[in-house]
């Protein structure tokens, strides 16, 4: 019934909402299975350098996704913004780096972080949010890299060009989580934790409300609807979602350094959350899978076939190309045309979900 | 040429704030004037139409008086608070609604989300991260509208599916929701078959008293039936102000617009 389970406004969404719920239950169970058992026969490194990664970036990713796709935002600052959580749980915390970091337990220390980066987030969305189009872009695109450039020539703070090395998650319960499968399960709690939180916001009036700003912002402030403190609050939240996965990263990688939130890492961020699709939460999870796998074994594939290996971005290029030449709404549209070419009646050529 | 006297002025109103009180007030368009130094005042509960040929400005008096556009010069006051300088949706959350000439629904949502998103609009579940509930009261508020427009039948029903009229109408639920105090009301009964417009006229009736409104009508018959108070622009400026019988009988008016064949038209 609507009343508890409204539709998402991008058209024929409706349709397909119900094939959803019929259909996809069954496949998550068996995805959630599958990644529960994930650690009884993969290594280290599928669990590590594969998973732990996907799920971290993809959070990242969906804090872009929530933007571009429920609020029409496109926002190149949320690497930055992971980056600032990142730096404040290595600054407020534990490193190697103890002339700067305070070396503060972790349950003050991560809250901070996430404070400081939801308060950058904000800052920037302030900013951001009375430009449309092409202009968020580069206004964010500006506050990256004046984030990369500051934190390479600050060494008070951010301690310059080498950053922060020696960043370790607590030793919480007597595990080490930064081992493989601690690792693994506390990266595919969060990402499942901040996917539920962004399908559940989706259809809550705050979501449901920055879909129709999305849409007919002059409309939303005809009903008494805050239009540029909507948009800010949603950069906010999009804070929380990429300062927990720039924790998580920093903790992976056990360092932050300037080059994490470089201009590089904040364009995958976008190509992530494209190729994987904006219009659902488990898009830019997708996304993300693909480009680790690409990242990771491209340069072997291209050695395989000749190639040389430092050429791996490349094939990321071109599947980023094919992917939105093919499919604007990257791979989770690709994959809803195909279901609607099944769908089809050959004979009548009608039917599915096609409109 | 002065200032014309409104018809409220002339029927004495006391001491009591105004509904809506325009002074002086104009929208220039780089040099031109879409609407120039317009006195307006209705009273609470006024039912007050604003009419006048393509262009006259009717539009752009909404587009100013909601904060759509802000107004060049002049000053505004809505039951007595000056709200010149306020953006939209501070006015809208003070009790103003407007429906629009051309819809601007949610086409993807429901019937009945597109009324739920007006009335959280003034609401403090604005920002809420929860879902609402079966028994939510602004949701059972939002089911009462969907009646009172006559749009039981389709309210589940994606919007981009409804009939013309029935957009229409729900053009007009969105406006009610969240307890108006003044509605702005743009040609609600553009394009609508006879027999819609009939019930038009039902729900404009029917709509309690102390909901004043303004209504933007080509269509004679509904503007002159529902309408306690005529407006006449033309040109960006107001032109005459009277009630409907006035109106129709004064002579210039029908000059100017009863009889250059638009009446009658959508």
């Amino acid at each position: 019934m609507a009343v508890v389970d409204p539709p998402t406004f991008s058209s024929g969404e409706a349709a397909e909402r119900l094939t959803w719920a019929e259909r996809v239950p069954a496949a998550y169970w068996v995805l959630a299975i599958v990644l529960l058992v994930m650690p009884a026969f993969a290594g280290n490194f599928v669990l590590n350098d594969i998973f732990g990664r996907t799920f971290y970036t993809g959070i990242i990713a969906l804090s872009l996704m929530f933007l571009a796709g429920y609020g029409g935002m496109v926002s190149l600052v949320q690497m930055s913004i992971a980056g600032v959580g990142g730096y404040m749980v290595a600054i407020f915390g534990v490193s190697a780096i103890d002339t700067i970091s305070l070396g503060w337990p972790w349950y003050v220390a991560i809250p901070i972080a996430l404070v400081v980066a939801v308060l950058f987030g904000t800052l920037a969305g302030w900013l951001a949010v009375r430009t449309e189009g092409i202009y968020t872009i580069m206004i964010t695109l500006a506050i990256a890299a004046a984030f990369f450039y500051f934190t390479r020539q600050n060494y008070v703070v951010f301690n310059g060009f080498s950053g922060f090395n020696g960043v370790l998650p607590p030793k919480l319960f007597g595990v080490d989580w930064q081992q493989a499968v601690p690792f693994y399960y506390l990266t595919l709690f969060w990402a499942v934790v901040c996917f539920l939180v962004v399908l559940y916001l989706s259809r809550a009036p705050f979501g449901l409300a920055l879909q129709g700003v999305r849409d007919n912002p002059r409309r939303m402030a005809a009903l008494g609807y805050n239009v540029i403190g909507h948009r800010v609050a949603a950069y906010s939240f999009a804070a929380i979602l990429a300062g927990i996965g720039g924790i998580l990263q920093t903790w992976n990688l056990a360092q932050i350094s300037p080059g994490t939130a470089g201009i590089g890492p904040v364009i995958d961020v976008l190509i992530i959350a494209v190729i994987g699709g904006l219009r659902h939460p488990i898009g830019p999870f997708i996304g993300a899978f693909v480009f680790v796998i690409l990242e990771t074994f491209a340069i072997d594939a291209l050695i395989a076939v000749g190639l040389a290996g430092d050429r791996f971005q490349l094939l990321i290029g071109l599947g980023f190309l094919v992917i939105v030449f093919w499919s604007p709404d990257g791979i989770l549209g690709l994959w809803e045309k195909l279901r609607a070419a099944r769908n089809r009646d050959p004979l009548l050529d009608r039917g599915g979900d096609a409109p | 040429m002065n200032a014309p006297t409104s018809i409220s002025e002339r029927l004495g109103a006391t001491g009591t704030a105004n509904a809506l009180e325009l002074r002086g007030v104009s929208k220039f368009f780089g040099a031109l004037a879409a609407m120039e130094d317009i006195n307006l005042t209705v009273r609470p509960g006024e039912r007050r139409a604003v009419l006048g040929s393509n262009g006259a400005g009717k539009t752009t008096l909404f587009n100013c008086v909601t904060g759509d556009f802000p107004s060049t010069t002049g000053n505004i006051r809505f039951f007595g608070e000056d709200i010149t300088a306020f953006p939209a949706h501070e006015r809208i959350r003070r009790g103003l609604r407007r429906t629009y000439q051309i819809s601007l629904l949610f086409t993807g949502l429901s019937v009945v989300d597109n009324i739920y998103l007006s009335s959280v609009g003034v609401s403090r579940s604005r920002f809420s991260f929860l879902r609402p509930r079966r028994d939510d009261a602004l949701m059972s508020a939002a089911e009462n509208l969907v009646r009172v427009v006559h749009l039981d039948d389709v309210k589940d029903t994606v919007v981009a599916e409804l009939a013309y009229g029935q957009q229409r109408q729900l053009e007009i639920a969105m406006a009610l929701a969240g307890a108006p105090r003044f509605i702005l009301f743009d040609e609600p009964a553009a394009g609508l078959s006879p027999t819609e417009r009939a019930e038009l006229i039902e729900i404009l009736m029917g709509l309690p008293g102390h909901m004043g409104f303004i209504i933007i009508e080509h269509d004679m018959d509904v503007a002159l039936r529902v309408a306690e108070s005529v407006t006449m622009m033309h040109n960006g400026r107001i032109f005459k102000e009277g009630k409907p019988a006035e109106i129709e009988e004064d002579e210039e008016v029908q000059a100017l617009y009863l009889g250059d064949g638009s009446h009658g038209h959508g």
